[in-house]
């Protein structure tokens, strides 16, 4: 339910902001599949791949530093709703999504990393 | 500050204009009317650049960097046998520096068995040391394990100024409280101490500020820069001669600014890529027979007030006399 009316929005505006309902469609086509696949961000070369995740209400999505360098995964909201130990080469952390939002979060020692999560 | 007359002449700055070139095997930077110069060491060394050529006496003290103790991946599997290769050449100097500065990243990632580790090396050295923290020192509860050991004599996030041999010493924190988004930060609170810090001072004197992050913008993209360094740097304008020194970037690289000098040291541990020449500006693996030549340590001298500081950047192991390039 909460889905359908995202993708209604999603749809929404890119029919709008582009203009041509056919590419709206296959964008949020590919948008879905995401949604159900990809639960991992991952750490490389100082970015988080991919820098937005959509993801489902109740969906836990794990980070790996795939770095020689140490990483934290951390919430930017106020309050911050979530804040990794410093993660070392090939360690993970995980965090459970459970109300719809978006989720903004960084690097603590590296500030330039930046990501988010969006639950819908 | 406005340039007058009696600096150019005072300095004599056509001379070091004349020698600006440097060696691949280091450089010797003087400080000159508050502009920072390159000059062979060689040509230093012969008398050329008169009373720049390094004699008796004097302030003298060394820099290192990124010692990152704990890092054990490609780029350098013993970064204690390369700390201990700096400690090494510091000791073997002829004429003993009176103290270290330690620009941060001391340690990989806070923990204790690696600060424990960073002191029993640098320990070696009998002489004071004066520590700033990277970003990599405050990992754990906020850089309380790095106030409990190297905090003394600070203020706030372990930043410091001192007064030796007629120069003033600031050592400023950028690693604490980084927003997202953003470069490495000194923050109000510093900056306020900061402005009251270096009021009593009169514009002649020679100022030498260290901190971890460049206060410059060497590449924002990378995240190697201070976002309210330009406030620092207001404070310090009045000043004649100022000499910045940072780390950070494990690379020499240097600019200048008006009377403000910039430079950054090598790290003791392993090099990373010059700006913009990789994905990312992580941990770069040299070929094992160049590692040391880009490694090392920073040599600083001041004869007295009215002469200019030196700095030389000295990798573990020199390159060889044919070899010209810059080792970046």
């Amino acid at each position: 339910m909460r889905r359908n009316v995202t993708t209604a929005i999603v749809a929404a505006a890119l029919v709008f902001g582009i203009g041509t309902l056919g590419t709206g469609q296959k964008s949020v086509v590919a948008s879905a599949q995401e949604k159900t696949s990809t639960t991992e961000v991952k750490i490389d070369n100082f970015s988080f791949g991919p820098a937005s995740l959509t993801v489902k209400v109740g969906t836990t999505v794990t980070w790996t530093n795939r770095d020689d360098i140490p990483h934290t995964v951390v919430s930017t909201d106020d309050p911050q709703m979530f804040k990794s130990k410093v993660l070392d080469t090939d360690e993970k952390f995980s965090f459970t999504f459970s109300k719809a939002g978006t989720y903004p979060y960084f690097c603590s020692i590296h500030p330039k990393m930046t990501g988010r999560i969006v639950v819908g | 500050m406005k340039k007058t007359k009696k600096d150019q002449s005072e300095w004599d700055r056509r001379d070091f204009l004349t020698c600006m070139a440097w060696v691949g095997t280091g450089a010797l930077w003087t400080l000159a009317g508050g502009v920072l110069k390159g000059v062979p060491i060689e040509q230093a060394a012969r008398g050329a650049m008169g009373g720049v050529a390094l004699g008796k006496g004097g302030l003298r003290f060394v820099q290192i960097s990124d010692s990152h103790i704990g890092f054990n991946k490609e780029a350098n599997k013993d970064v204690t046998a390369t700390l201990r290769e700096a400690v090494a050449k510091i000791k073997a100097a002829p004429e003993q520096p009176s103290f270290l500065l330690h620009t941060g990243d001391l340690t990989h990632l806070s923990k204790p068995a690696e600060f424990d580790t960073l002191q029993q090396v640098v320990g070696e050295l009998s002489m004071p040391v004066f520590y700033v923290p990277g970003e990599h020192d405050v990992l754990e509860d906020d850089g309380k394990s790095y106030l409990q050991r190297f905090g003394k004599g600070t203020q706030g996030a372990g930043w410091q100024s001192f007064d030796q041999g007629g120069v003033h010493f600031i050592g400023l924190v950028n690693v604490v409280n980084l927003k997202a988004g953003g470069l490495g930060s000194l923050g109000d609170e510093q900056l306020e101490w900061l402005e009251q810090d270096v009021k009593r001072l009169t514009s002649s004197t020679p100022i030498v500020v260290f901190a971890h992050i460049p206060l410059w913008s060497v590449y924002p993209e990378w995240g190697w820069g201070t976002e309210d360094s330009a406030r620092a740097l207001a404070y310090l304008k009045r000043f004649g001669s100022v000499s910045v020194l940072n780390g950070h970037i494990h690379q020499v690289m240097q600019k200048v600014e008006g009377h403000v000098s910039f430079h950054t040291a090598m790290s003791t541990a392993f090099p990373q890529p010059a700006p913009g020449s990789a994905p990312s500006p992580g941990p770069m693996k040299v070929d094992a027979d160049r590692l040391k030549k880009v490694l090392g340590i920073s040599r600083m001298s001041f004869h007295d007030v009215n002469h200019p500081i030196a700095i030389t950047d000295v990798p573990l192991e020199e390159e060889k006399k044919t070899a010209a390039t810059v080792g970046l």
